[in-house]
């Protein structure tokens, strides 16, 4: 790892005033994602802000269908949540298989979404969801907010505070694992709510998560796995590398969409 | 260059690091606890489980800084006394190793595994929560089996709620 100048931040305002006097500072909150890029030199950031002390990010609300949970809320602790589990049950599915418990005790949602690893699983979720993200200055759609691989709206000291969506009437969430990293190679994930059927797809897309509407549109009119029997994706807009060709994920991603609205629906 | 300060298995320490320095390098280089293992670079194999204020995390994915102010325990400060924690020995009464480098690592993510379910456990759970944690010799069987019989002895104890 490269030299590094580590800060803890106090509160959101002394972390911006520290991203604001430093070369090139990022900010780091569980560091699963980080910390293992700098021991590689794949990253190499001169300041590193720690929000874990910041107060006030952390803590899962649940008030009917209406589901809040603060940025530094850890995957351990979602997947133990019981009021997610029973509004969402689809996302305490996820946060239980992200990565090891080990991983889970420190990584943390805020994180997640922040980095948008082409491969993480919180953005399906958060896009298939049509969630909002909470930032230090704005409320951003999920829409709106992943923009590519690794590349998210925010601006460069904006912080996310919280993620906050309308339950689904139904979710479902599954992946198929890279039998070496474990990383998602195709997850997708399914919601079907009062806004109609969303299908977001992660780990096979060239630019991260995307929403299938092919499959979407299969669904609105049928929510069963059998409606997308002969369904196809095109594999244009997909990865392809030494673990899937993009004609083996496109496949990939209608076979996941299949289990996850089963699962949804059962 | 930070200050750090932390309690290691029950003692104050303090030291002047390198911000780079992780927490594994930390517990190794500067207090000399030899037993925490670095067993890979990628943050996958879990040699390096140690316990920060209670959970099982990996040592090596975590910088000295940013555990400042924690309480750490290591396998060095597992056993309350000279005899054996129930999971060392269970481990040990199990030969839960082979060439036993991973050994620490395995060990303190079994006794996290066990706090995590006090309803109890069962081989596919422990098989599925030692996700974290590799064994090169692929000595999972009596691994496996050490597991699910210290988490036996370990229920009997009390010692299954979280610290």
């Amino acid at each position: 790892m490269y030299q590094t100048n580590y800060h803890r931040a106090s509160s959101l305002e002394d972390a911006a005033k520290l991203h604001s006097g430093a070369d090139e500072a990022k900010y780091v909150s569980g560091g699963m994602t980080l910390i293992p890029a700098m021991k590689t030199r794949l990253s190499a950031p001169s300041d590193l802000i720690d929000l874990r002390h910041v107060e006030g990010l952390k803590g899962i609300r649940v008030s009917g269908r209406e589901v809040e949970i603060g940025a530094a809320t850890t995957h351990a602790d979602i997947a133990q949540s019981k009021e997610i589990e029973s509004a969402c049950p689809a996302l305490h599915y996820m946060a239980n298989h992200i990565g090891d418990p080990l991983v889970r005790h420190m990584g943390t949602i805020g994180g997640s979404v922040a980095n948008n690893d082409p491969a993480q699983d919180y953005p399906a979720a958060l896009l298939a969801m049509d969630a909002t993200i909470v930032t230090s200055k704005r409320e951003v759609k999920a829409d709106a907010f992943f923009t590519g691989l690794f590349e998210t709206a925010l601006e460069e000291d904006e912080i996310v505070t919280a993620v906050k969506f309308t339950a689904p009437e139904k979710c479902g969430y599954e992946k198929f694992r890279n039998p070496a990293s474990r990383y998602a190679m195709t997850g997708v994930f399914v919601a079907k709510g009062a806004g109609g059927v969303r299908v977001a797809v992660t780990g096979a897309g060239e630019n991260g998560v995307f929403r299938a509407k092919e499959l979407e549109e299969k669904l609105a009119s049928d929510f069963s796995a059998g409606a997308l029997d002969g369904a196809t994706v095109p594999s244009s807009n997909l990865m392809s590398d030494m673990h899937a060709s993009s004609e083996y994920r496109a496949n990939l991603v209608v076979v996941m969409a299949k289990r996850a609205v089963a699962k949804a629906a059962g | 260059m930070s200050d750090v300060s932390m309690v290691v298995n029950g003692r104050k320490v303090s030291g002047n690091v390198e911000d780079r320095t992780l927490l594994v390098h930390y517990l190794r280089e500067h207090l000399g606890l030899t037993g925490t293992h670095v067993g890979c670079d990628t943050s996958q194999c879990g040699a390096c489980v140690v316990h920060m204020d209670g959970k099982a995390i990996k040592s090596c994915s975590i910088l000295a800084a940013q555990a400042s102010g924690s309480e750490i325990t290591t396998i060095e400060g597992l056993a309350p006394g000279a005899e054996l924690h129930p999971m060392q020995a269970a481990f040990k009464e199990h030969h839960g190793l082979q060439c036993g480098f991973c050994t620490p690592g395995m060990i303190m993510t079994a006794v996290d595994m066990v706090r995590r379910h006090p309803e109890g456990l069962d081989e596919k759970t422990v098989r599925n929560d030692l996700e974290g944690n590799i064994c090169r010799c692929t000595g999972y069987h009596n691994i496996v089996q050490a597991i699910l019989s210290g988490s036996k002895t370990m229920a009997g104890t009390g010692e299954t709620k979280a610290a």
